[in-house]
C-alpha cells in the first residue's frame, strides 16, 4: 500500500499552511476520506507518528472523517447508498451507477497554536 | 492563541500538479501517452512488444518501464524497437508523477508519437497516482480469474480502456466471461474493451486500430 507517500503529502500540506498562518505548533489534522479510497487509517497513523517527529506537527492528533458511498443510477436517476459492494439500483435494478460521493481524499483543516493572531488571507 | 485553519486541499495535490505539468510537456511535444496498469504477469510487456512489432516501423514509440528492480522489461521494449527507459522504484508499489517527470527528462522526445508507460504490476496503488498520461489502460488476463473487478474496484473504475489478455487460455481455465463483464459494467459503464491474446495474436487488430486512432485524433486537435 502507498500510505507512506500519502502521509508525507499530508505533512507537507499541513506544514505549508501552518507556516503561512505563522503557527508554532500543529495540534490536529482533519482528514476526509471516502469509503472508496483505499486508505487504511491505522497505517497512516503509523507513518504519521514516525515522519512528524522533529516537526511542528509532532504529536498532532489525526481525525479521520469517513464519507459513505453515494450512487446515482444512470438509468432512472435514483440516488442511493449501497448497503454492500453490489452496485445495483434498488429502484430499477440497473447496474449502471455513477459514484456521487465516496472517493474524497483531502485535508479539510488543521488546528494550530501560535503566539499572535494569524493574518487574514 | 489557538485556531482552526480551513484548508480543503487534496492530499495528493502535489502529485496532481506535477501530473498536469507532465501532460503539458507531452501535449507540447505532440505525443499521445498511455499508462499500462495490471497485476504482475498479466502481459503488460507482451502487449508492448506486440504493439511495437506492429507499428514501430510507422511511428516513433517510447516506453518508460516501472519496476521495483531490474531493467528486464525496458530491455525487452528496446529490443522490440522502442526508445526505452527504466525506472526502478526501489520498493515503491506504483509510479508517481515525479518518477515520470524524471524519466521524461532522460528520454529524447524528438520524433516520438506514442509514449507507453508501464506501471508497477499492482492492482491497487497505481490507481491513486495520476501521472499525466492521456489514457489509462488496464490489462486483465484470463488466468487471474473472473472476480478481479469485484476485488479491485478502484482500478477498474478509473481506466479508459480494458484489455483482456490470454483469451487463448479460455478453454483450459474456469473463467466466466459474463460474470467478469458485468462486474466491469457496474464499475465503468460502456468501458472500451479489447479481448485478445498476445500469444496467438487473436484480437490484436482492434487494439492496434484504437491506439492508432487515438494518436491521430490527438495529432488533429
Amino acid at each position: 500500500m502507498h500510505e507512506l507517500a500519502v502521509t508525507e503529502s499530508m505533512l507537507e500540506i499541513a506544514l505549508r499552511h501552518a507556516q503561512s498562518a505563522r503557527a508554532q505548533r500543529i495540534t490536529a489534522l482533519y482528514l476526509v476520506i471516502g469509503q472508496l479510497s483505499s486508505i487504511v487509517d491505522d497505517s497512516v497513523q503509523f507513518y504519521w507518528d514516525i515522519i512528524s517527529q522533529h516537526t511542528i506537527a509532532e504529536g498532532a492528533c489525526l481525525h479521520f472523517k469517513r464519507i459513505p458511498v453515494e450512487l446515482s443510477c444512470l438509468d432512472c436517476h435514483h440516488q442511493h447508498s449501497p448497503s454492500n459492494s453490489d452496485f445495483i439500483c434498488p429502484a430499477c435494478g440497473s447496474l449502471r451507477q455513477k459514484v456521487v460521493s465516496g472517493e474524497e481524499f483531502y485535508l479539510e483543516a488543521i488546528d494550530i497554536e501560535g503566539e499572535e493572531p494569524a493574518m487574514d488571507a | 492563541m489557538n485556531q482552526r485553519v480551513t484548508i480543503v486541499e487534496n492530499i495528493l495535490s502535489a502529485n496532481d500538479r506535477l501530473a498536469a505539468q507532465n501532460r503539458l510537456l507531452l501535449d507540447q511535444a505532440g505525443i499521445f501517452s498511455l499508462n499500462f496498469m495490471a497485476s504482475p504477469g498479466a502481459g503488460k510487456t507482451s502487449l508492448i512488444e506486440r504493439t511495437l512489432q506492429a507499428i514501430a516501423d510507422q511511428l516513433g514509440i517510447a516506453v518508460i518501464d516501472g519496476d521495483i528492480a531490474t531493467s528486464l522489461d525496458a530491455d525487452r521494449a528496446a529490443a522490440a524497437g522502442a526508445r526505452a527507459v527504466q525506472i526502478n522504484t526501489g520498493g515503491e508499489c506504483h509510479l508517481d508523477a515525479v518518477m515520470l517527470k524524471d524519466a521524461l527528462d532522460r528520454i529524447d522526445l524528438e520524433g516520438i508519437d506514442l509514449l507507453i508507460v508501464e506501471n508497477v504490476g499492482n492492482l491497487v496503488c497505481p490507481a491513486s497516482f495520476q501521472l499525466g498520461t492521456h489514457k489509462s489502460v488496464l490489462i486483465a488476463s484470463i488466468p487471474e480469474g473472473d472476480d478481479k473487478p469485484y476485488k479491485y474496484p478502484g482500478m477498474y473504475r478509473g481506466v479508459d480502456a480494458l484489455v483482456i489478455n490470454k483469451i487463448d487460455l479460455l478453454p483450459y481455465v474456469p473463467f466466466n466471461m459474463d460474470y467478469f463483464r458485468s462486474g466491469v459494467e457496474v464499475l465503468n459503464p460502456g468501458l472500451k474493451t479489447f479481448p485478445l491474446s498476445c500469444h496467438t495474436g487473436e484480437g490484436l487488430q482492434s487494439w492496434l486500430a484504437w491506439v492508432i486512432h487515438e494518436i491521430e485524433a490527438r495529432r488533429n486537435q
